[in-house]
């Protein structure tokens, strides 16, 4: 018997199933539009698995609350928007160095500041990146449709416990709070992965071992007592101010990510075999792309999708190889021209052309098939 | 090299205490100056530790940023070093997440009262199950002596050179207001009290705050033209305070003016991870 669930479902969600599927057990939070709907569906649905929901006083406690919550040895979640998101910034780069996993979502909204908090936006695909100070890795998934918001905040998951790091999901608006019919998986049917633990004996435990890219990490309480700082860090976690266990250390844990981007990219590619004109977008404004991409097709011009899933680290070798085959590159997206910038720097050959809007609306397929046009 | 063992018999203390069973040697020496307070605060905390009779692998030391909070480094416990204010953040995770852990928060009064005065607050309220001790030495020592949220009115800081104007709070009345279960306060000047004190916190069930004061010689010190760190001890410490017990029987003007110390407040209420698991799991569950 199938244990397949079919779900009318929003975009918020569907998060909430994914993180449940993956077996989140921890989330701590605060409110804030448009992403809400997680915290409130977490809040039900956690205690019910055993697992436990804190509403904190703001987000910067929030996502220290969380990577607390992962030091204990759950899998934690939070999730937030716009300012929100700014708030988190600082602990985040915390689980960078410190090599905490654990998922935050960011539904993108209108911004800069309070902005338009009801409207979408993809302004924060910078911010995924670069938002806390310092180097640091930076894993972000890009889902379009509400069921892949399932799919992908598993593999969120999954990501953050394999490579030790926090990971961002990051969607606008729209698809947050869209709604459509989802399936939701079987047990096992999705991969699930949780994270390395250590078999060692205690004495013998590095929580930042050098023999390992990703070192094995101990749950607190668990008869492994260690230490853990944002301080830079030796391999035993105590500060250090070794110039080159510093520099090591800093370069490991972009290694980590850099080393294994063909098992963290995924990308959708959508007519692109034989395209001349590729655009290139993620969320909703690539679902108007592909509609557009479907229109184009019906009158014969040859145009494609590249749809990334994963937009950090930045698929800069399908890009490249793309850029190589077609005449131009659309990369319509709602900021100003952020991943654009991105599609420039790996873009060998083809021409670029962004398509910007702020103004609280979806980018329209309309406006993609006229950028198309310019190039047949 | 490692330092050398450290071990003490004190004729109060029944059992011979071995510090190094607690601590971590080889991370010594500490950061502090000659002179600071926080390594007395450290040395009362592990006796209380000890004394009651914890698990090692069940306890989570927690600090924010500033020299207060590199405690954690030192001690062989679950440690974690967190960011400046956000100590009780992250020990409220590790604490609901796994409630069987004893968490103790060690912060600066910078770290506690200012840049997380917001978690300060919200942490009592919940009346979660951390000891919080909070080591109030008037300034901003980590980063070279500014004021600080307990800075008394005309005292000299690096960033106060005429004098800080802005009026100091008192750690424990704002843990009391917001609703924290066990407050109390002890210095570093009497040793065995706060030792005992901090047993007391670590023993309440729910959120409790002990505000310790100790000195910084180097910065608070020295710009408020204290002769020595046992200067500032005596008068800060040990003058400038008053037992709760011995204030009631003090004439007004013995008290007046004087911090008090001992347990101020002890009261029974729900816990917040005890609330959590009988009420909103329990639900949940017939749901
Ligand atoms: C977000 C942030 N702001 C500022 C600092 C700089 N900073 C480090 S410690 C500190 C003050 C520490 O004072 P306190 O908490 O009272 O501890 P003490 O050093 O006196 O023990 C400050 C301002 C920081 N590390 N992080
Ligand atoms: S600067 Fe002050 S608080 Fe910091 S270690 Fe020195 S004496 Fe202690």
């Amino acid at each position: 018997m199938s244990e397949k669930k079919k779900k009318l479902l929003q975009g918020n969600e569907a998060c909430v199933e994914g993180a449940i599927y993956a077996g989140c057990k921890f989330y701590a939070g605060y409110p804030i539009t448009p992403s809400t709907e997680i915290a409130e569906g977490m809040s039900v649905r956690l205690p019910k698995v055993g697992g436990k929901f804190i509403q904190m006083e703001d987000e910067i406690a929030g996502m220290a609350a969380t990577i607390g919550g992962s030091l204990a040895g759950f899998k934690s979640l939070t999730a937030t928007s716009g300012p929100g998101f700014s708030l988190k910034q600082e602990a985040l780069g915390y689980a960078c160095l410190a090599e905490i996993p654990c998922v935050i979502v960011n539904v993108m909204r209108g911004g800069p500041s309070t902005g338009y908090p009801t409207g979408p936006s993809q302004s924060d695909i910078m911010q995924a990146k670069w938002g806390t100070h310092g180097d640091h890795p930076a894993i972000s998934v890009t889902p379009a449709y509400v069921q892949e918001i399932l799919t992908e905040t598993v593999r969120a998951f999954n990501l953050s416990e394999k490579y030790r790091t926090p990971v961002v999901v990051l969607y606008d608006e729209i698809v947050g709070h869209m709604r459509e019919p989802i399936t939701i998986p079987a047990p096992g049917e999705l991969e699930v992965i949780d994270r390395a633990k250590p078999d060692c004996k205690p004495e013998e435990y590095f929580p930042y071992d050098d023999r390992y890219l990703i070192a094995p990490l101990a749950p607190f309480g668990s008869g492994y007592r260690f230490h853990v700082t944002g301080l830079n860090h030796k391999q035993d976690g105590f500060p250090t101010n070794d110039s080159k266990v510093i520099r090591e250390n800093n370069e490991r844990i972009m290694r980590k990510i850099e080393d294994n981007k063909e098992d963290i990219w995924k990308n959708e590619e959508i007519f692109l075999d034989d395209a001349e004109i590729a655009v290139f977008a993620i969320g909703s404004t690539a679902r108007s792309a592909r509609f557009a991409v479907e229109k184009m097709r019906a009158e014969g011009i040859k145009a494609g999708l590249l749809r990334p899933l994963t937009i950090w680290p930045f698929p800069d070798k399908a890009v490249r190889e793309l850029s190589k085959r077609v005449k131009a590159i659309i990369v319509p997206e709602m900021n100003l021209g952020q991943m654009v910038l991105e599609v420039e720097r790996c873009s060998k050959g083809a021409e670029v052309l962004g398509i910007h809007r702020v103004d609280g609306e979806p980018i329209n397929p309309g406006q993609i098939i006229e950028a198309i046009k310019k190039f047949k | 090299m490692s330092a050398p063992a450290v071990t003490e018999k004190k004729e109060k203390i029944s059992v011979p205490f071995d510090y190094n069973k607690y601590l971590r040697p080889n991370k010594l020496p500490h950061i502090w100056c000659p002179g600071c307070g926080h390594g007395i605060v450290l040395k009362a905390m592990l006796r209380a530790i000890h004394n009651a009779g914890l698990d090692q692998d069940k306890v989570c030391v927690v600090s924010g940023i500033g020299c207060s909070s590199r405690t954690p480094g030192y001690v062989d416990f679950n440690t974690l070093h967190t960011l400046h204010g956000r100590a009780l953040s992250f020990a409220t995770g590790i604490k609901f997440a796994k409630p069987d852990m004893k968490v103790i928060v060690v912060t600066g009064d910078g770290d506690a009262l200012a840049i997380g005065g917001n978690h300060f607050i919200h942490t009592c309220r919940r009346n979660i199950d951390l000891t919080v001790l909070v080591f109030t030495n008037a300034t901003y020592g980590m980063t070279g002596g500014q004021y600080s949220p307990t800075t008394p009115i005309g005292s000299q800081a690096t960033t106060s050179r005429y004098g800080s104007i802005e009026p100091p709070f008192d750690a424990c009345e704002m843990a009391k207001a917001a609703g924290a279960t066990f407050v109390a306060r002890g210095t570093a000047y009497h040793t065995l009290e706060l030792e005992k004190t901090i047993l007391e916190a670590i023993n309440h069930k729910g959120t409790s705050v002990v505000d310790i004061i100790d000195a910084c010689p180097t910065y608070f010190g020295r710009m408020n033209k204290y002769k020595s760190a046992t200067h500032m001890m005596e008068v800060i410490e040990k003058d400038g305070t008053v037992n709760v017990k011995q204030a009631d029987k003090l004439p007004p003007e013995k008290v007046q003016g004087k911090a008090l110390r001992g347990v101020l407040h002890k009261v029974e209420r729900p816990e917040y991870c005890e609330q959590y698991e009988s009420l909103i799991m329990e639900k949940a569950k017939g749901k």
